[in-house]
């Protein structure tokens, strides 16, 4: 299950999603919107992505994440949009028989989506506003 | 031939439109598509964006050659997760 949604993400359906019978393990990966950056603070959050390709994107992710490690199943959707200070922007679940691939694989993941999927976040502050990586012409050091 | 050039984040801000349909003449690559909208959207020149390019949904370099029909994204950097 690879997706960008406006709703918001519901864990247990990702969940639902990856619980397989030879799966011992399932880990699950929130990435939430935080109320600062920077030192400055952040009043309101605003998704935008490349639909089409963003879900492609993160299907390589996926299947990438299968030929490193021993995974059953895998499962990241990100949310677009306005999102409210301490929700959740993405969310990842992956299951293996062993604890170790699920942990690497949804580690791998966030890693990935912050360098290659094509969606921006805007962060708006009093008295402005930044697409986030764009300040200075570089991706932000994370 | 023509393609389909969509603007997403600070450059859909910038060219103050998301699609626009571009002519360009055989043999056009990437790069001179760019250099052509920035004539045409002067505000599109971000001064020090680092952009990736992508035609029909998959990273390109900025030399490949361009088709008839094709979709061409700019991409600025990416702030997801």
């Amino acid at each position: 299950m690879y997706r960008v949604q406006t709703e918001p993400i519901d864990l247990s359906e990702l969940v639902r999603y990856v619980t397989d019978a030879e799966a011992g393990a399932i880990a699950t990966f929130i990435g939430t919107t935080r109320n600062n950056n920077e030192g400055r603070k952040v009043i309101a959050l605003d998704y935008e992505a490349y639909p089409e390709m963003a879900e492609k994107e993160l299907a390589r992710i996926g299947a990438e994440a299968a030929q490193k490690w021993q995974i059953r199943r895998m499962a990241i959707v990100h949310r677009l949009g306005p999102v409210q200070i301490g929700e959740a922007s993405v969310i990842i679940a992956v299951s293996s028989a062993h604890r170790e691939a699920a942990f690497a694989a949804s580690r791998f993941a966030i890693e990935e989506i912050k360098k290659t999927v094509p969606i921006w976040k805007k962060e708006v502050y009093e008295g402005g506003e930044v697409w986030i990586g764009t300040q200075t012409g570089q991706p932000l050091q994370r | 031939m023509k393609v389909r050039v969509k603007f997403f984040a600070i450059l859909r801000e910038r060219a103050g439109t998301a699609e626009v349909i571009q002519e360009l003449s055989e043999g056009a690559t990437v790069a001179d598509l760019w250099r052509g909208l920035q004539k045409d959207f002067p505000k599109l020149d971000v001064p020090g964006i680092r952009l990736l390019f992508a035609v029909n949904q998959n990273y390109v370099g900025s030399n490949d050659p361009l088709r008839d029909g094709d979709e061409v994204v700019f991409i600025p950097p990416v702030s997801g997760g």
